[in-house]
């Protein structure tokens, strides 16, 4: 009589047919919120910097600030789309309950979540890149590798969220991440400005910052400038994330929904 | 199919602390049971008592800390898919998508089964029917009332047709209308061969449904057996109720203790309760030795008095 789907694909539908309900509400914020920065502080500030100057690599601001941008979007993305979510749907009354009765294990509930937190931020990155190309703010075609980049460096957040997320008892610590997190690396990670532009002892820090690596590579790819190894390092760095929040979110998934 | 259900034996849930000065808490503290198919079960006691921990543990979403547990011939621990399939389970807290519509909510969970679309929606006619929502299936759930939601609740439960229905205090919270149309429909699933298993701590409601009760308190179990065997065992035939007015209870007590010698006597904050054979024959002893009471009332025993005779206390605070 069941069908032979994988356990991961009954979760994910639980999301899809959820997102047809109120995907209107998630434009603004995944959406048309990182493009009108692209618009106001690209086009119209970016007009006001020098177009060859050397610290942004000889290009002028649009091009140097929207792979930037597109990086702390997709940032941005993975964390709303991935904390908010669980920590609603962890407790009594949530999704994650509800599932956890059926044949469903803790596991297929964090796969079936992850796929569709993918999903949402590979979506909302592609608009962007489409944005960016049509602005010819691209000077490259690697920009389509950006989309990638993007979605890989909204997941180094997205995962930890999530497994972060799920040990919460409610929501209220997840205004903390964006107040002491996401504002500091939006700001600091080379988005709006060159990282060598700041002084030199605190420059470390900030190449540490998983954001700068998303921001790296991804203007690196739009602006065709890119050093394969340098990327390597990158997409190793943001990998690394990726695996230490699913290895971490299998086990709180488990410990919390099987409790 | 086997005959037993749910076999318990020894089994203890303990959690661990919720912060580093903390101690782990017993929630369930080595119990022992059997619940054979075709009979309808209640875990019946206060708030804290264990009842919640203990479905949980059969639901296959809480592994038991030790003891050993069977259910459905199965091991939760390794079979818990296999075990969860052949469940239904009704929440306390309903835990409907309110976004989606009433249909919407049903496909959901017929997907985690892995249902095709097309059982789903034939089931989902008939249950609807059953739950008295064949006109509501395109509104969502935000629209429907608290008893219409429990309904769905009910019905979302039975979409994978369960062997057995786990049922946390399923009234709690419902109007007195509400709750007699939902035990008209959980008594019409009994009598369609559903094993029922709930927790509750209304005695009417244990009385309706359960052919067999566990009284818990404090994480062990205190007494088993049919409603009649344990009214039977723990409490007299009749109970005469006495109010007295503020301030006079303790004296009459100490009279009363005078007078009815071999019965007991329970003294509650607002009345005073004489577990007695023969109730008019009380009461007549009561104003033989010239008490006045407020109020008098001769009752049948209840569930109530068998909770509060083997632990002291009330059910409902």
């Amino acid at each position: 009589m069941a069908t032979a789907d994988p356990m991961a694909l009954r979760a994910y539908q639980y999301w899809i047919l959820r997102y047809r309900r109120t995907w209107r509400g998630t434009v603004v914020i995944s959406i048309a919120n990182p493009l009108l920065f692209l618009v106001a502080i690209g086009v119209g500030l970016g007009r006001l910097i020098a177009p060859d100057s050397a610290t942004l690599g000889g290009v002028d601001y649009l091009a140097f600030f929207a792979p930037g941008i597109l990086a702390a979007a997709a940032m941005q993305n993975g964390i709303v789309e991935a904390a908010f979510p669980v920590a609603v749907n962890r407790g009594p009354g949530g999704a994650y309950p509800v599932a956890a009765g059926t044949p469903l294990e803790p596991e297929d509930i964090l796969h079936g979540h992850l796929l569709f937190m993918a999903s949402r931020v590979t979506l909302s990155a592609a608009v962007f890149v489409a944005v960016m190309v049509a602005f010819g703010a691209a000077h490259s075609p690697l920009v389509l590798l950006a989309l990638p980049a993007a979605a890989l460096t909204a997941m180094a957040f997205a995962l930890p969220s999530a497994a972060w997320a799920v040990t919460l008892p409610d929501v209220r610590p997840v205004n903390g991440i964006f107040k002491w997190v996401v504002m500091p690396l939006y700001l600091f990670s080379g988005t709006f400005f060159a990282v060598e532009q700041l002084p030199s002892v605190v420059r470390p820090l900030v190449y540490a910052t998983p954001l700068w690596h998303g921001v790296d590579l991804c203007r690196a790819l739009s602006l065709g400038t890119v050093s394969w190894p340098l990327a390597a390092v990158h997409v190793g760095y943001l990998g690394a994330l990726c695996c230490l929040g699913y290895l971490v979110a299998r086990r709180t998934y488990r410990r919390h929904l099987h409790a | 199919m086997p005959d037993v259900l749910v076999e318990a034996a020894g089994l203890v849930k303990r959690y661990p602390p919720r912060d580093r000065h903390g101690s782990p808490f017993t929630a369930v503290d080595g119990i022992d049971f059997t619940l054979r198919r075709g009979e309808s079960f209640g875990f019946l006691g206060p708030n804290g008592a264990g009842k919640s921990s203990t479905m949980r543990m059969i639901a296959c979403v809480s592994p038991p800390t030790a003891g050993t547990l069977r259910v459905l011939g199965l091991n939760p621990l390794t079979q818990g898919r296999q075990i969860r399939a052949r469940l239904g389970v009704v929440p306390q807290d309903d835990a409907l998508d309110r976004e989606l519509t009433v249909l919407e909510n049903l496909l959901i969970y017929g997907r985690y089964f892995g249902l095709p679309k097309s059982t789903i929606a034939a089931r989902s006619a008939h249950l609807l029917e059953f739950a008295q929502l064949a006109e509501r299936g395109r509104d969502r759930v935000d629209a429907l009332s608290g008893g219409m939601r429990r309904r769905l609740t009910i019905a979302r439960s039975l979409i994978n047709e369960p062997e057995m229905l786990l049922l946390d205090e399923p009234t709690t919270g419902l109007d007195p209308q509400a709750r007699h149309v939902l035990w008209d429909r959980l008594f019409r699933l009994k009598q369609q061969g559903v094993s029922l298993i709930l927790t509750t701590h209304y005695m009417d409601e244990a009385e309706q449904l359960c052919d067999r009760l566990i009284v818990m308190d404090k994480g062990r179990i205190v007494a088993q057996g049919s409603p009649a065997e344990l009214i039977a065992a723990h409490s007299t035939r009749e109970v005469l109720e006495l109010r007295f007015g503020i301030g006079e209870q303790d004296k009459a007590v100490a009279k009363l203790r005078d007078a009815a010698i071999r019965d007991r006597l329970e003294e509650l904050p607002d009345r005073v309760l004489w577990y007695t054979a023969e109730g008019e024959a009380a009461l007549a002893i009561v104003h033989q030795v010239g008490l006045r009471p407020v109020t008098a009332m001769v009752r049948r025993a209840s569930l109530e008095d068998v909770f509060l005779a083997l632990t002291g206390r009330t059910l409902v605070d």
